[in-house]
């Protein structure tokens, strides 16, 4: 039995890049590769697609991060665990099989499905968020239980090369090859909650090798168009250190892993997930040398009887309208741009969002700075029940061009439909999920 | 003297829902009880009234030396519904960064 593993994340959402992946699964020396690409609403997104082709459903960059990797990952005998199966694991694993006969490589790839719990939940159930009906919000769309690390240690006990799952929680893809290699107890919450602490430093990529961290002047990190993405040397008694492949750029110290530990956590005493309740602050961090981050402690006490379900469902049409100002008086003239449409469109449309981009568009203020800046860019956002509808706020905007104020230029408009989300629970006993194996 | 949180502390942004999470971890772990001290969530409150309409739970992580604030109705209606440029609120972590203290005599 090992005594040590190498976990290593080689995506951090549906839209990372593809390159740190191929080096970490080329020089990072890994037992396991991750690819966590499915945010919250992805998922609702790819039931749509699978609505419409029941081929598809799976994260729309499977071919090309599966073309890239796969020759890599049979040479270094590398495993992959991915949710890029999204609502479809199954048509997924069928296209990583085309893949890999094309490619000639022999490869055997396991689906795990039963997150979908769609025909399980009630219209009438109530959303977490709302306390309301979960058809209060809208045509519901898709609903996915957070699956655990029981629905993915069965598939790792075949001789899978590639794991794809649909919907589980971002933690347990780290923690289940954890508890495989070292058979850690399910009864064990201390070292399940290490894994999991460790799983969550590592689930955002980029986001602990100074990434989303970088401040030119204040957090100075270089080598960014290069940045690599992390791996985890995980030991038997659940400390980790984490690090990357030495030539990447990036940075992991104290301060890139403090703002991963705490990033997305709602109570640090106790972060849910569907094997523990986790709690962050027994968690030690030590620097042990460049770009080398020791993890220790973390402890964890028994997991929900539940699990969560995430569900998608039609919520509106986004029409958005934008224009710019520049030069004397800008703010001026994109005030009164904004107050010519508002007085247009408020009968028809009360909830009209208007910002001012490059002043309070993001903050809804500006705090102590009052200089006016030079160039002003004035967005126009608002709801519709229909596609047609919402394409109202862009016109508008655009026909700010000859009707005035004076010199606005630039103008975009977009119209999206719009999916929201909202959680409720279901009991463990109603979801049953299952693993299928299939040989290129 | 009178300085930005900026100066002397860094911060992540996170979402859940209509929930913020925010950070605040001081370059050197010395500064770590003055932060307690000086950023309570009463003026966390106050110096977000545009962005956070619920209340605000600070957690204290002595462990890692930084303080994590939970912000309720904070990302207008949530991250899937917002009209918001920026629906997650991502941006949000150099709102609290922006706040003044009382720093040194």
């Amino acid at each position: 039995m090992k005594e040590k593993i190498r976990i290593g994340c080689g995506a951090g959402f549906s839209g990372d890049r593809l390159e740190p992946a191929i080096i970490l699964a080329e020089k990072g020396e890994l037992d396991y590769l991750v690819l966590e690409c499915l945010a919250e609403r992805t998922i609702a997104l790819a039931q749509k697609r699978k609505l419409q082709n029941p081929d598809k459903g799976y994260d729309i960059l499977l071919e090309r991060r599966i073309l890239s990797l796969l020759p890599t990952l049979k040479k270094n005998k590398v495993r992959l665990i991915t949710n890029m199966g999204a609502a479809n694991p199954i048509a997924a694993a069928n296209k990583v099989i085309e893949i890999a006969k094309q490619l000639d490589l022999e490869i055997s790839v396991a689906a795990v499905t039963g997150d979908d719990v769609f025909d399980r939940i009630y219209p009438h159930q109530k959303a977490m968020e709302t306390n309301e009906a979960l058809s209060a919000s809208g045509k519901l769309i898709s609903a996915n239980a957070y699956l655990g690390i029981e629905a993915i240690l069965p598939a790792l006990q075949t001789n899978a090369d590639i794991i794809i799952t649909g919907r589980v929680a971002d933690p347990s893809l780290f923690l289940a090859p954890m508890v495989h290699e070292f058979s850690w107890s399910p009864k064990d919450h201390d070292l399940l909650g290490k894994g999991t602490v460790i799983g969550h430093l590592l689930e955002c990529a980029g986001q602990i090798t100074g990434g989303y961290f970088a401040d030119p002047g204040k957090k100075d990190v270089a080598g960014m168009d290069r940045l690599g993405h992390p791996f985890a040397d995980v030991l038997r008694d659940g400390s980790a250190t984490i690090s990357k492949v030495e030539g990447t750029g990036g940075l992991i110290n104290l301060q890139t892993a403090k703002e991963q530990l705490l990033y997305e956590v709602v109570d640090p005493y106790e972060y849910y997930t569907p094997d523990v309740i986790a709690n962050f602050t027994t968690v030690h961090l030590k620097e042990k040398g460049k770009d080398l981050v020791v993890v220790t402690g973390g402890s964890g006490k028994q997991r929900p009887s539940t699990y969560k379900v995430s569900v998608g469902y039609h919520a509106f049409y986004l029409g958005e309208g934008e224009i710019s100002y520049a030069g004397s008086n800008a703010m001026g003239r994109a005030k009164l741009a904004a107050s010519i449409i508002k007085d247009r469109l408020k009968n028809s449309f009360p909830g009209l969002q208007i910002d001012f981009v490059g002043s309070t568009s993001v903050h809804h203020t500006s705090f102590k700075h009052s200089a006016e800046p030079y160039e002003i860019r004035l967005r126009v956002a608002g709801k519709a029940d229909s596609f047609e509808k919402a394409t109202i706020f862009g016109e508008e905007v655009e026909a700010l061009y000859t009707n005035g104020p004076a010199a606005g230029g630039g103008v975009r408009k977009h119209v999206n439909e719009v999916i929201g989300i909202v959680s409720t629970l279901i009991e463990k006993e109603k979801v049953r999920s299952s693993v299928t194996l299939y040989h290129s | 003297m009178k300085i930005k949180l900026y100066d002397i502390a860094h911060s992540r942004a996170g979402d859940k829902g209509n929930t913020l999470t925010l950070s605040l971890i001081p370059y050197k772990e010395e500064d770590y009880l003055l932060l307690c001290k000086e950023v309570t969530p009463k003026k966390v409150k106050k110096h977000l009234k545009e962005i956070s309409m619920g209340n605000i739970v600070r957690y204290e992580l002595p462990n890692i030396s930084s303080l994590l604030f939970v912000c309720r109705h904070a990302l207008a209606g949530g991250v899937t519904t917002s009209l918001s440029l920026d629906t997650h609120g991502k941006s949000l972590s150099y709102a609290l960064l922006e706040m003044e203290i009382e720093y040194g005599n």
